[in-house]
């Protein structure tokens, strides 16, 4: 909307143009932070709630691999590795991004038509709808799972694996944040589609959370190749660990992540302006 | 009103008035969710595909380790399916009963002038419902794990006609507990917190997250006492039929099946009297 139009002008401006978005959904973000804080209590108990949850998914992997022993090659604080960059890139990404599976709430009750007319873009009203801190109860146990499991495997630390770990795991944030972009934009097509988007991004998560290796080859191709959720945690565990891939995919990949998150970002946001110019109201 | 046991038996549907009512709230309740043919599709892919990634991390398992506390691949990839077609009628993971909204809102007040306790008349619609996702959710669900992976079909068709009850008897579990957690908001008004933290417990009780055999095995023998097994771990070793069961028989388990219903529902019903005698409906 405001953004498509912002005129010509100095760098300065231009960079004006990129964070105003992200200013706008700070803003957003915070009055539902502020909201959500009038009840504290409830705040606590959900927040902990969700990281029982994900000590509960922890708890499966442990005893899938207790039962294994190891799987596709992966010791058990390997496997926890692999599991932590996936919850932990899903779980940011659900923060930021994941109110965008309620947009056919948004088209059905009409709201959206109300979004339309404000001058901040609406994937940044939609994606900040109901923002809760209580996310972070998802985030935090899957950040100190992934510390736990790399404290417990012998990586060999270099200055480039060091530096190349934040940017791989930024990358997979910014692949799961597309993956939720592009399938919420099906709702506007099928307004009732929000099951099936999630067969992709919870579906993603649950995939990701193992080593990819394990579903065989064709499923590690076209997660690869088609949706990329082998970037999320499957290459930047191989960079780590510095592992030959086990089914002898090309080693290059596993510094792609950047490039592939910058692509399926633009993907995202092509698909929700088509998906937005095709939109019309429901009219009620 | 003592015919809350029997709301469809249509040789009796022209005598007594309550079990007409019950009858006719029953086919509304069918009907209402016939109409979601997009959700329903969608529902239907979403839980294949959640099937089949776990039961590809089950196989990966098992590819490892043969056997685990007496379940074989086969069985772990047929509870799989099991727990996927039953997740939309026993609605472990919600949808919350429309019974929330209407206590928050007031219109509770319309429902307790009905000609039928409160607890039946909610009993009867979500009947209604969980027959049309039993026969376009769970069938289609199983019928695409048994095309994908090759399950467990007993020849027998007196252990299938077991099963079918054991599956009734899963959902109205699933209904007790959606009853309990909406009639809390008569004293708490807003019952989505009590979604939020009973909500994720629900799968992994069930032993949907994860089979309950693959865990520690006294863990195991509590967990399929607690009325969570009977949703998922129950009818899945009932279709199984493994020795594992209380009792160590198929009855056992059906036993247990009934009897957390029986208590459940009593707890909904006194729960509803308390509730009833101090309610004050909000709204105006």
């Amino acid at each position: 909307m405001a953004d498509g139009n912002t005129p010509p002008g100095g760098p300065a401006r231009a960079a004006a143009a990129v964070l105003r978005p992200v200013r706008d959904y700070r803003r957003l973000a915070w009055i539902w932070v502020r909201a959500v804080a009038q009840y504290p209590v409830s705040l606590a108990l959900m927040s902990l709630a969700v990281a029982v949850s994900v000590l509960a998914q922890v708890g499966a992997v442990v005893i899938v691999f207790g039962h294994a022993g190891t799987l596709a090659g992966f010791t058990v604080y390997e496997g926890l590795m692999v599991f932590g960059l996936a919850a932990s890139a899903f779980g940011i990404a659900d923060m930021f991004m994941g109110a965008v599976e309620r947009l056919g709430r948004h088209i059905r009750s009409g709201s959206l038509d109300a979004m339309l007319v404000r001058p901040v873009s609406p994937l940044v009203q939609v994606a900040a709808d109901e923002f809760s801190p209580r996310r972070l109860g998802k985030v935090v146990p899957a950040l100190a799972v992934l510390g736990i499991a790399l404290a417990g495997t012998d990586v060999e630390w270099t200055l480039g694996r060091a530096l190349l770990l934040p940017l791989m795991m930024l990358s997979g944030v910014l692949i799961c944040c597309a993956i939720w972009v592009a399938t919420g934009c099906l709702q506007f097509f099928v307004a009732d589609a929000r099951e099936a988007a999630n067969s992709l991004t919870y579906g993603g998560q649950a995939l990701t959370e193992y080593p990819i290796a394990i579903y065989g080859r064709e499923i590690v191709r076209s997660v690869t190749y088609v949706v990329p959720l082998a970037f999320v945690s499957w290459q930047p565990a191989l960079l780590v660990l510095d592992r030959p891939d086990p089914l002898g995919m090309p080693e290059a990949l596993r510094f792609a992540g950047p490039v592939i998150a910058v692509l399926a970002c633009a993907g995202a946001a092509l698909l929700w302006r088509f998906g937005l110019r095709h939109y019309r109201s429901t009219g009620s | 009103m003592v015919e809350t046991g029997c709301f469809c038996t249509f040789s009796t549907c022209q005598g007594a008035t309550p079990v007409r009512v019950y009858c006719a709230v029953y086919a509304r309740g069918l009907r209402r969710y016939s109409t979601y043919r997009a959700a329903t599709a969608a529902g239907v892919f979403t839980n294949s595909v959640f099937g089949a990634i776990n039961a590809m991390v089950l196989l990966a398992l098992f590819a490892a380790r043969p056997e685990i506390n007496g379940y074989d691949a086969t069985d772990a990839v047929t509870q799989v399916y099991v727990a996927q077609a039953l997740l939309a009628p026993i609605a472990v993971m919600g949808p919350a009963l429309d019974l929330s909204d209407r206590i928050r809102t007031g219109a509770v007040g319309n429902d307790l002038l009905r000609p039928v306790p409160l607890m039946g008349w909610w009993l009867a619609q979500d009947m209604g419902r969980a027959t049309f996702d039993f026969a376009f959710r769970s069938v289609p669900t199983f019928a695409i794990g048994a095309l994908l992976f090759s399950l467990v079909l007993p020849g027998d068709p007196l252990r299938w006609v077991l099963t079918l009850v054991s599956f009734a008897l899963a959902v109205v579990v699933g209904f007790a507990f959606r009853y309990l957690y909406s009639v809390v908001g008569f004293w708490l008004m807003d019952t989505r917190a009590v979604w939020a933290v009973m909500g994720p417990a629900g799968p992994v009780l069930a032993g949907m997250l994860l089979p309950l055999t693959l865990f520690p095995a006294g863990v195991a023998d509590v967990l399929r006492l607690l009325p969570w097994a009977s949703m998922v771990q129950i009818p899945a070793e009932i279709l199984l039929g493994k020795d594992t069961l209380p009792g160590g028989s198929v009855f056992g388990g059906l036993l247990l099946q009934a009897a957390w219903p029986a208590a459940l529902l009593a707890l909904g019903a006194w729960a509803t009297g308390r509730a009833t005698r101090k309610v004050v409906i909000q709204g105006g």
